[in-house]
């Protein structure tokens, strides 16, 4: 393997930019996941200790960066449906573009209730 | 007199039968991790996804994220299966893929040996904790609690 790949005209459609979204959500999440158990374990700490960081917590900016990681968790894992459904189901293959395009779809019916609803939560006090 | 080796066939067939490798003399570990990915993916779909909305769209939301609310739901053994459940899942999908990644970025063995290193590392002490945390919880931890339970 040449360590460094010479320039390349090949510019992926949807599967590659699909691709490169799932992987860089699912380490997005992986890092979060790694934190969320850290500040979950101060229930093991007192009651003030876990209340004093979640309390951090709840402020516009970290609202904001929670809208970001549901709509990430949201695309891993209708993506992660469609990767499972074009690997075992037999028309999957066929149906590539429809696919892609559900994903899009259950992903917006998704997440734009859990944006007003949790930005009605972090504004609204 | 020439020295030729006998041939190795016999000896790696039975190999083969025993040794749970394929033909190529490799186990099939690839298999079974590219599979898992999917299982746990399709797990992960309904636990990941019904925390988040009990969590966040359920109630106050985020506001109502604390103490009292964590202890109310794991005073359930629903919640408590479902969250080590997610615990588990979560953390070898996350850090089996991690793997994959960092096969297919760094070239040299070294650096591929220790990034896996740190994060099998990582990796353990973050499930071991959060396991802990799970089966050890006790709402009444502070003496002076007015949780409902803890009366
Ligand atoms: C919510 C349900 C989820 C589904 C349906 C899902 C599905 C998948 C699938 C099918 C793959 C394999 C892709 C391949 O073999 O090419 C994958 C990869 C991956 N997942 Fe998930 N996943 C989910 C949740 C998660 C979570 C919670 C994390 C983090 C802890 C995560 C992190 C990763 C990572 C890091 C990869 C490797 C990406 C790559 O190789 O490019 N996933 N996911």
């Amino acid at each position: 393997m040449p360590s460094k790949p010479a320039g390349t005209l090949y510019r992926g459609r949807e599967g590659m930019w699909s691709w490169v979204a799932h992987r860089i959500t699912g380490v997005g999440i992986f890092f979060f996941l790694l934190v969320h158990v850290l500040d979950t374990a101060l229930v093991r700490v007192s009651p003030e200790a876990y209340n004093e960081v979640i309390g951090t917590y709840k402020n516009p900016i970290v609202g904001l960066m929670e809208v970001g990681l549901v709509g990430a968790i949201l695309f891993h894992a209708f993506n992660g449906i469609r990767l499972i459904l074009v690997d075992f189901w037999a028309k999957g293959p066929r149906n590539q573009r429809k696919l892609m395009i559900g994903v899009g779809v259950v992903w917006v019916v998704l997440f734009v209730p859990f944006v007003a609803r949790h930005l009605t939560h972090v504004f609204g006090g | 007199m020439s020295d030729i080796a006998a041939p190795r066939s016999s000896s790696r067939a039975r190999n083969l039968k025993g040794g749970g490798r394929n033909r190529s003399g490799q186990t099939n570990f690839e298999l079974y991790s590219w599979l898992f990915m999917r299982l746990s993916g399709l797990a992960l779909v309904v636990l990941v996804l019904g925390h988040l909305f009990t969590n966040l769209m359920l109630g106050d939301g985020i506001n109502g994220l604390d103490f009292a609310f964590v202890a109310g739901k794991w005073a359930s053994p629903l919640w408590q299966v479902w969250d080590l459940l997610m615990l588990w899942l979560a953390m070898l999908h996350g850090t089996n893929g991690m793997r994959t990644i960092i096969n297919d970025y760094a070239e040299k063995d070294q650096t591929r040996f220790w990034l896996k290193a740190l994060l099998l590392t990582a990796s353990i002490v973050i499930v071991v904790l959060g396991t802990l945390v799970i089966f050890t919880f006790d709402p009444c931890l502070d003496p002076h609690s007015t949780l409902s339970v803890c009366q």
